[in-house]
């Protein structure tokens, strides 16, 4: 029989092999007391409750099909991640204070305040676990954008100062700097010089009078400034009196992303703005899937009428000036597949353009299984991939895009979004998945046929 | 004034009013909100046709969600489509509508109508199963979850009882019967069961914003 060595006692209440669950990082902005934050959270909130809002958090059934449909659920099983759940708050903040019944749910107290120590736990909910892809907003047997309702509650959180460090800082040098990665008009400048000398393409920069304004992404601009050039070159096929301008080529719009709407206005103005300078009846927007939500669908709104020029993404663009002949390509010997921006297709409506293109190109085109509209996110959107704290989280999900590629065996992959091929980029390092991933826009300029 | 009087008399009468005040405070309430101009150039018409396309459309599931879907989606329509036949297509309750809207239309044998019945009580208790099961639901209820399905399943179970009366007398279970109907008109415009009128103003609304776009609905 053995003793208990009375001089190293048992410690029978120390925890062993109890979960002890990660801390998790809640930032926070300025140096308001935690009540002025909660308020203008609140604030913020109900701010943004119109009719459409309203039917949508009235009309929630907790079905729950919704975490069916969304990445960050399928891969982690979290019921957390349930898209309608990171609404939560915001529904609780609309049936206390703006809903048809909030005089009862506050004098009986069905509803509770939302406190601090919620809107701290829920910054992972809406910023690190949601690219606001909009696929739950597919599954939805009432119908509900989640997704669309998921950027409102970010306004709610910016000015409550509850948003990721990382996101904020990016989107505070964007409306500081005028670009997200701090890319100033006379660097934007120098790389136009440096794509047209390396490219051997005429760029033309600054022009007073023009037909199509060109905008690119900070992303392109930095990461992959052959976009600069296989702009271009597309343009100057098509023979477009064309230009980029020094006071209004940043398409990105971290404004958005981190849901401050003074900010968003400033960037899209920015780009109206200049578009109305020169006279322009087109802004060409980029590989970008974020700038084209913000502008197309979401520009007139910020400018208060209707805009009074055309906004096309370039995979329309392209789309367009390949079905009318005013550029044409030759056949490319490869199969692909391809990756939708899902501000662009799912949520955009241009989900045919860029099929169009690749028809034009002749490849061999393999579509995803599920592919186009119901297309898995890259996992990037929304902000997160900028968010430092939400890797290991984005990259769990990345594996199901993994899967959609790999099934068609396709010897490509293209997207038509920067930000996608950013995040494609980091996650295929982190898994050491070497696979081919291209811009849809760079394959045409490849390809182009008779370059004016 | 026995139970019955009661149940048919002031109860229903009470029950279709608050039914009806509170139908349109909820709407009232929502409509009046203020609502954003939308000044983008639409890539299609959307509008009114839009939102009828997306008010038939979502009634079905999209190919990639149909299997993660499958179950509860089954259930959801038996208890829906088991309901739908008792209420209207059972002859005692077609007699009744008959008295005030002055028309009627055929019924259902009793048998099949027994089965709707029982077919959407198992159904219910199936989702009630697995809202108290899943991870995911058990997360995301609240009382409005649970009191809306008690609401719902008691007319369909009072209902069920009459022909096996159990000792009962047939009036008691009938005023029984209308006063479980009473409740559910009370309580469908406040909580989840107002899914009922407002499923057709989100589908719609995501019609008519999404189809202009031209994006997926």
């Amino acid at each position: 029989m053995t003793t208990v060595d009375g001089r190293h006692p048992l410690d029978r209440e120390a925890e062993r092999l109890a979960y002890k669950p990660p801390e998790v990082r809640h930032d926070i902005q300025g140096d308001m007391e935690t009540e002025e934050r909660v308020e203008k959270a609140m604030h913020h909130f109900v701010k943004n409750f119109n009719s459409q809002t309203a039917s949508y958090l009235d009309g929630c059934l907790h079905c729950g099909m919704c975490a069916d449909a969304c990445h960050f659920h399928v891969r982690t099983d979290d019921p957390r991640y349930t898209p309608i759940w990171k609404l939560e708050l915001f529904k609780q903040a609309y049936k206390r204070e703006a809903g048809p019944f909030a005089l009862f749910y506050r004098l009986f107290g069905f509803k509770k305040k939302v406190t601090i120590d919620q809107l701290e736990e829920w910054q992972h909910l809406l910023y690190d676990s949601c690219t606001v892809c909009g696929r739950c907003s597919l599954v939805c047997p009432m119908g509900i954008d989640i997704a669309g309702l998921v950027s409102m509650a970010r306004h709610g959180m910016f000015m409550a100062g509850l948003i990721p460090h990382e996101l904020h800082e990016t989107a505070k040098r964007a409306a500081e700097t005028g670009s997200p990665l701090g890319i100033t008009p006379d660097k934007f400048e120098d790389r136009v010089e440096w794509m047209a000398d390396e490219h051997d393409v005429e760029i033309p920069m600054d022009v007073e009078q023009a037909d199509v304004l060109a905008v690119m992404s900070s992303i392109e601009i930095q990461k992959y400034p052959q976009s600069i050039a296989a702009t271009a070159r597309i343009l100057n096929a098509a023979g477009e009196s064309w230009t980029f301008r020094t006071d209004g080529f940043e398409a990105t719009n971290f404004g958005m992303l981190s849901g401050n709407p003074g900010w968003q206005k400033e960037a899209t103005m920015k780009l109206i703005n200049a578009a109305i300078k020169i006279g322009a009846k087109l802004i060409v927007l980029p590989e970008c899937g974020h700038a084209y939500m913000a502008l197309r669908w979401m520009g007139a709104n910020m400018y208060g009428k209707p805009l009074p020029f055309k906004v096309m993404h370039i995979s329309e663009y392209m789309a367009d000036a390949l079905n009318t002949g005013k550029i044409k390509v030759k056949k490319v010997d490869t199969s692909v597949t391809y990756h939708d921006p899902c501000q662009v297709s799912r949520r955009g409506g241009a989900t045919q353009a860029a099929r169009d293109v690749i028809r034009h190109l002749g490849v061999d085109f393999r579509e995803m299984e599920y592919g186009g509209d119901y297309n898995w996110c890259c996992g990037g959107g929304g902000g997160v991939v900028t968010i430092k704290r939400a890797d290991p989280l984005r990259h769990r999900v990345f594996k199901l895009k993994m899967d959609q590629v790999e099934k068609t065996d396709a010897d490509e992959l293209l997207s038509s979004c920067a930000n996608c091929r950013q995040s494609f980029d980091d996650s295929q390092e982190h898994f050491n998945w070497d696979y081919k991933m291209g811009s849809l826009m760079e394959m045409v300029a490849e390809n182009l046929e008779d370059e004016a | 004034m026995d139970l019955l009087d009661f149940a048919r008399g002031p109860a229903l009468q009470v029950a279709a009013y608050i039914l009806v005040a509170g139908v349109l405070w909820r709407l009232v309430g929502i409509i009046m909100l203020k609502e954003k101009p939308e000044f983008s150039e639409p890539r299609k018409p959307g509008g009114f046709m839009a939102a009828l396309k997306v008010i038939y459309t979502r009634s079905f599931t999209a190919a990639p969600f149909k299997r993660a879907t499958l179950y509860p989606k089954m259930l959801a329509y038996v208890l829906h489509i088991g309901f739908f036949v008792v209420i209207f297509l059972f002859v005692p309750h077609i007699v009744f509508f008959e008295g005030f809207l002055g028309f009627d239309w055929p019924g259902l044998p009793n048998n099949l109508i027994y089965l709707s019945g029982v077919a959407a009580v198992v159904a219910g208790i199936a989702l009630l199963v697995r809202r108290l099961t899943h991870p995911v639901l058990k997360l995301i209820s609240n009382f409005d979850d649970y009191f809306s399905w008690f609401v719902t399943l008691l007319p369909i179970v009072t209902g069920l009882m009459m022909p096996v009366r159990m000792g009962v007398r047939y009036e008691t279970l009938l005023a029984i019967h209308i006063l479980s109907v009473a409740v559910l008109m009370i309580w469908l415009p406040f909580g989840k069961l107002g899914h009922t009128f407002l499923v057709f103003v989100t589908r719609g609304t995501t019609g008519m914003v999404f189809e202009r776009r031209g994006a997926k609905t």
